[in-house]
């Protein structure tokens, strides 16, 4: 075990990714930082720090410094991998998918498919998405539940920095476009790292906390938040299933119906807007296969139907807080 | 050079005013006490205000993530800005948009805008509704050299030029995108104006350090898009004094570069000068405006800083105006 932080857990992964194969390339805007700058390449390393010193190992091929050109980050991504490379291509915020789209939606998640099985697109999309720095409506989103609903897309959003790097590693060994989504909030997040070969294998949850009488699905920065949840309440005897769904294609769909089956009870905490979301994607799936288990009705947790504001005090009403996620499993745990 | 003494000093105080803002933000940015991501326009004042000037409430312009200076010039109120940006919901959005999303429709400032490259389009929807109105108005859209490499901004001249729109695309070239230098970053290396150009636009270019030589070139752009002719381009060199956001280290500048084009290529002390040198104004004149707008930037920090907060419940109004 190694300590080290969320972000480091990415830009190692990658680099050693890099060193391994040759096939890795990475691309997006201000990756190399400083190209054209009296500066000079390096100047900053990525955005998120999560490629400093690729450009000095690896060079201008496979490190590749990209004009500000969503559509044409995620598409060359896309035919570098029909081509037979595996690039890593950084969209710095996941709002900007909205540029993009058509290259993600259209092009990427469809080739597989669309050509009768006989190709691979292996191309991962990484974006920093989620709210918490009053970056305001353009910079702040959580789309997991855009992408999840495009078939041929696998979304992973990983929680920790263990499975950022085991999620990383998973998604750079399979044969599908990835987006791997990032929480702003987590990048400074330190945890215990597994040293080795070590990979997450996608669709399977984790269970951060185990508990009998609720269980709590949530993702990324609303994972910590349950699990104060859990913690808080254990003292008071009330215990919580709190699973960490890792990736929400392919979603662990027999974690949450065990876990529901054991509890009776389900609070699903999701940061996106509460229309057409994960936590209503969960809970029709438990209502619709655990029925018979359920003591109480599914409260779902969301962000409210509306932009992210950029008042502070406005963002953090925004987000799913501790003190609603505890209510709401007060709600279903009281209910009768 | 043929301004009138009111004109003058209207244009100091505008650019002064912008100038002072962004100082300031710069130094309350730095205690802590204004969250959010903040990018500002410091150095490009010249631009702003040369076209602006030009410009009345019908006429519409479309910002960036570098809006400050474009609101200012085009009339938005100093201080329910400064109130935005502190969050309040006394601000000019109520604390919902922020620094990248000031807008004022009333002005003819259509909004800042937090996506790259967003704006070009939007800018000529606002110049084919001027065209439907057939008075003479026209859209600006302002990026930056690094907005000029998205599909939008091609798009967006391409429609334009089909239409005929009434569509100024104006391109502050301020040598970087974030970290990035320009002369990396576009493709046809030292200039935009010239991919403005095979769209099929006739384009200028200008100075975007010498107020007269934006607020001349662009009598001659307008004239000439108020004429009917169609969309035009405007390329302006220009300098960003402070980094792509506030926090920003700026490791890619060279050295002794910031030092050298706030020396050499301010716009507030050229402007000084050739008023100054021309006798069409006194020194003593610009530094009284220079002191009153340091007052009202005081008074407006002071303002954002007792002025209301927002609550939880603000959270969900203004998503629609009925549902
Ligand atoms: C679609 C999109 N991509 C990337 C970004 C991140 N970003 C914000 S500003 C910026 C650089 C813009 O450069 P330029 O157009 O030259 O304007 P300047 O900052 O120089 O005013 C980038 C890449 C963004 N906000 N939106």
């Amino acid at each position: 075990m190694t300590k080290m932080m969320y972000r480091d857990a990415i830009r190692s992964t990658i680099f050693e990714a890099m060193e391994q194969d040759d096939s890795v390339v990475v691309l997006g805007e201000d990756v190399v930082g400083g190209m054209g700058t009296d500066g000079g390449p390096e100047a900053i390393g990525g955005i998120w720090s999560t490629s400093t010193g690729f450009y000095d190992a690896f060079g201008a091929d496979r490190v590749i410094d990209t004009p500000i050109s969503e559509s044409a980050i995620v598409g060359a991504a896309g035919g570098l991998a029909l081509a037979g490379k595996r690039p890593v291509a950084e969209l710095m915020f996941a709002d900007f998918i909205g540029v993009s789209l058509d290259q993600i939606w259209n092009q990427i998640a469809k080739f597989r498919y669309m050509f009768g099985g006989k190709s691979t697109c292996p191309a991962i999309i990484r974006m920093a998405y989620g709210a918490g720095f009053n970056a305001g409506a353009q910079h702040s989103q959580s789309v997991h539940h855009i992408l999840a609903s495009m078939p041929g897309l696998k979304v992973v959003m990983p929680a920790t920095p263990a499975d950022a790097r085991g999620l990383l590693r998973e998604a750079l060994r399979g044969q599908d476009p990835v987006i791997f989504m990032e929480h702003k909030m987590l990048y400074g997040m330190e945890g215990e790292v597994p040293d080795g070969d070590y990979t997450v294998p996608f669709g399977h949850a984790r269970l951060a906390r185990a508990g009998d009488d609720v269980t709590l699905v949530a993702t990324g920065l609303m994972v910590s938040r349950c699990e104060q949840v859990a913690d808080k309440l254990a003292e008071e005897g009330i215990g919580c299933d709190v699973l960490d769904l890792r990736t929400v294609s392919p979603m662990d769909e027999e974690a949450i119906l065990d876990s529901v089956e054991q509890t009776g009870r389900l609070v699903v905490v999701d940061e996106a807007p509460p229309r057409c979301n994960l936590a209503t994607d969960v809970s029709a799936i438990v209502a619709q296969k655990a029925f018979a288990s359920l003591k109480a009705p599914i409260e779902m947790v969301s962000a409210p139907h509306s932009p992210v504001p950029f008042a502070l005090e406005l963002e953090q009403a925004y987000l799913p807080s501790v003190d609603r996620i505890e209510q709401a499993v007060r709600k279903v745990t009281g209910w009768q | 050079m043929q301004l009138s003494r009111e004109a003058l000093l209207q244009a100091y105080r505008r650019m002064k005013i912008i100038r002072e803002f962004e100082e300031r933000l710069h130094n309350e940015i730095a205690t802590g006490e204004i969250a959010g991501f903040t990018h500002l326009y410091g150095g490009q004042e010249a631009v702003a205000v040369g076209v602006c000037e030009h410009l009345d409430n019908d006429d519409k312009i479309v910002s960036t993530h570098r809006g400050h200076g474009h609101c200012l010039a085009k009339g938005c109120e100093v201080e329910g800005m400064m109130k935005e940006i502190w969050g309040s919901s006394e601000g000019l959005c109520k604390g919902k948009g922020g620094s990248m999303h000031i807008a004022d429709v009333d002005q003819g400032m259509l909004g800042a805008n937090g996506i790259v490259g967003a704006g070009a389009p939007i800018a000529v929807g606002a110049a084919l509704a001027a065209k439907l109105d057939g008075k003479g108005k026209v859209a600006i859209t302002f990026s930056g050299d690094g907005a000029c490499n998205q599909g939008t901004t091609f798009e967006a001249m391409n429609l334009a030029v089909v239409t005929k729109a009434p569509c100024i695309f104006l391109f502050e070239n301020n040598h970087y995108s974030e970290h990035t230098g320009f002369r990396y970053a576009v493709g046809t290396k030292d200039d935009i104006a010239s991919r403005a150009e095979a769209f099929g636009m006739k384009v200028w270019r200008g100075d975007g350090t010498d107020f007269f030589d934006v607020f001349d070139t662009m009598r001659e752009v307008l004239d000439y898009v108020r004429a009917g002719n169609g969309p035009a381009a405007v390329e302006f060199d220009t300098e960003r004094f402070f980094g792509h956001f506030e926090g920003d280290p700026q490791r890619y500048r060279g050295k002794g570069e910031l030092e050298r084009i706030r020396k050499e290529r301010d716009c507030l002390t050229k402007f000084r000068e050739s008023v100054t040198g021309a006798s069409l104004l006194e020194a003593s004149e610009l530094d009284a405006i220079d002191q009153e707008v340091l007052d009202q930037i005081d008074n407006s920090v002071d303002a954002a800083r007792s002025a209301a907060r927002p609550t939880a419940d603000d959270v969900t109004t203004d998503v629609y105006v009925a549902y």
